[in-house]
């Protein structure tokens, strides 16, 4: 088995009065792509906000490469090494692109100091960004935004990154540069991705597991569930054929 | 390989961007229009000069607070607290040093002012670190409460300046050769309006070069748009938080000593005064956005002083028409900031 990045061990999160994560067990091996699963609601937002410590755990533990960041704040959380691509994307509107990707990258003081060859690899698969590397990001379309958020979180090397329902609103064109630029990311970075789109994640996932109503439900490999209907219909009430 | 530099250069060939220039228009078109209404040009010119340096003073001390609410989410009623004190530290300079003050030389005259101010930056800074700690804090997320704690804040701050300075009026002394005006025609150019709206340019332009020039300056753009997103990509939101507020306290004290200057008289509530007023600048300007505070202070001082000339009746409400006008056009304000 290979070695594990990240565990959460019967994590509970509570948001005001309501209980939404309800003793999470969730193990992210170190490299490839563990993709969560789950329908609205079950949690997986939840879960991501939870490990980057932007709501904490009431209960149950995180780890994070040996490292207990349960209570952690979150800028420590980040500088341990996991980069965030909110569900919303988050990008900073009325900053350029390249200011975008110069606050991710903390460990130059100014944007001429970013690491060029690293910049030339994220515009091998995000090639737009290049061309508006001066434009204000607000003005970019949905798909160029979710570009500068991943390519925001990959600007300096992480050690993991959770992406949040990346495909979210982008056209089906889109969506498949996404799963190119993926399948590239995966041979160097360890991804924890929030997925409703089975197809899109099935291309992808070394490993998967199902959220339902604050908990892990199933996990094993994606290959399994890929292959197995009848194991799709019972965790997520689809397959494959009807989801494309 | 394709440098950054390269990269850069080949914006020329993308679609220009769509600026924003309608409220940069609102200023001169603004003041041509009065010209006619005026009749007078050295009238005209008097007047916009005047309400240019009163621009320039309110922008002093709407700038810090409209960071620190869109930064912060913090409505602090309180910041007029911040003017007074400055105004009023000012005065431990200018009334001791009072032979540098009456000296008919304009090198002792800009010492004598930039101590005084320096000394009223450095109190309102250090006051604005203790209002953060101890009042803003416990209320972060609570606006009703901001409101009723910063309202209170000032009063206590007014009192202690009564306890502090005594409850008399303060005469404060223009340097010397800050008083008169420049007559060029028959316009009468005041020389410490001209003073105002030179500090005000500076403090607008250094302003403009920290945010957009450097690190710090961004994260503060982005912390406005989306704090949470800031701290996940690692920095520590809360310390911009108490840096923004100290600048901000910071600037409201150099407003205060300018505006003190400018009214010649002191009392503990010249900042209570003058805070509906930089609301409402703010509120024009779109919260958060320091060039729509500029455009938006411009506005409101050229207005109160077209409308003092013109219609004196309807000057006391001048402002209060401004922004309804404003916020009919566009409700978030001149300059509405992004956010999450």
């Amino acid at each position: 088995m290979s070695e594990l990045l990240l565990q959460l061990e019967g994590v509970h999160t509570h948001i005001g009065q309501y209980h939404i994560l309800q003793g999470v067990d969730l193990a992210v091996p170190k490299g490839g792509i563990t993709v969560l699963l789950g329908r609205n609601g079950a949690g997986k937002t939840t879960t991501l906000r939870t490990i980057m410590g932007l709501w904490h755990a009431s209960r149950g533990t995180v780890r994070f490469a040996g490292g207990d960041i349960t209570q952690s704040p979150t800028p420590e959380i980040a500088c341990a090494g996991i980069a965030y691509v909110p569900e919303t994307m988050s990008i900073f509107s009325d900053l350029t692109v390249r200011e975008n990707l110069f606050l991710a990258a903390r460990g130059v003081k100014s944007a001429d100091q970013m690491d060029e060859a690293r910049l030339e690899w994220i515009f091998g698969f995000f090639g737009a960004l290049k061309k508006f590397w001066n434009q204000p990001a607000g003005t970019l379309s949905g798909g160029q935004k979710q570009m500068v958020a991943i390519a925001r979180a990959i600007v300096e090397p992480r050690k993991l990154l959770l992406i949040d329902e990346p495909t979210k609103g982008l056209a089906p064109a889109i969506i498949q540069g996404m799963i190119a630029a993926f399948r590239e990311l995966k041979q160097t970075e360890t991804i924890l991705l929030v997925e409703q789109n089975f197809s899109f994640v099935s291309a992808l996932g070394d490993s998967v597991a199902v959220m339902d109503g604050g908990r892990i439900v199933h996990s094993g490999s994606m290959a399994e569930l890929t292959e197995d209907r009848d194991l799709q219909h019972k965790l997520l009430g689809l397959s494959l054929d009807t989801h494309q | 390989m394709t440098t950054i530099a390269t990269v850069a250069a080949q914006d020329s060939a993308l679609p220009k961007l769509r600026v924003d220039i309608l409220p940069l228009l609102l200023v001169p078109v603004l003041a041509l229009a009065m010209l006619p209404l005026v009749g007078s040009f050295p009238t005209w010119v008097t007047l916009t000069v005047a309400g240019l340096a009163m621009g320039m003073m309110v922008f002093m001390m709407a700038s810090g607070l409209t960071l620190i609410f869109g930064l912060m989410d913090v409505l602090n009623f309180g910041h007029g607290a911040f003017v007074s004190v400055g105004a009023f530290t000012a005065t431990l300079v200018l009334l001791p040093m009072k032979g540098w003050v009456e000296a008919d030389s304009i090198l002792l005259n800009l010492s004598v002012l930039g101590l005084a101010i320096v000394l009223a930056m450095l109190v309102t800074g250090m006051l604005g670190w203790a209002f953060e700690r101890i009042i803003i804090r416990p209320v972060y997320g609570l606006h009703l409460k901001q409101i009723l704690i910063t309202m209170g804040g000032m009063i206590v701050a007014e009192q202690l300046i009564h306890v502090i300075w005594g409850a008399e009026q303060i005469p404060l002394q223009l340097p010397t050769t800050f008083r008169g005006a420049f007559i060029i025609g028959d316009a009468a150019l005041e020389k410490y309006r001209l003073i105002a709206v030179g500090v005000g340019l500076t403090v607008f332009v250094t302003m403009f070069l920290v945010l957009n020039r450097t690190k710090v300056g961004l994260l503060i753009r982005a912390g406005v748009e989306n704090g949470e997103m800031v701290e996940a990509l690692g920095y520590r939101i809360r310390r911009l938080f108490v840096g923004v507020f100290m600048a901000g306290s910071a600037l409201a004290g150099l407003g205060g000593v300018m505006w003190g200057l400018y009214k010649e008289t002191l009392t503990a509530a010249i900042g209570g005064e003058i805070t509906v007023l930089v609301f409402i600048v703010i509120i024009i300007g779109g919260l958060g956005s320091v060039g729509g505070c500029f455009i938006g202070a411009m506005l409101v001082a050229l207005v109160a002083n077209y409308a003092g000339f013109l219609a004196p009746k309807v000057a006391l409400v001048s402002d209060i028409l401004l922004m309804v006008t404003v916020l009919l056009w566009r409700p978030q304000g001149l300059y509405p900031v992004a956010k999450r």
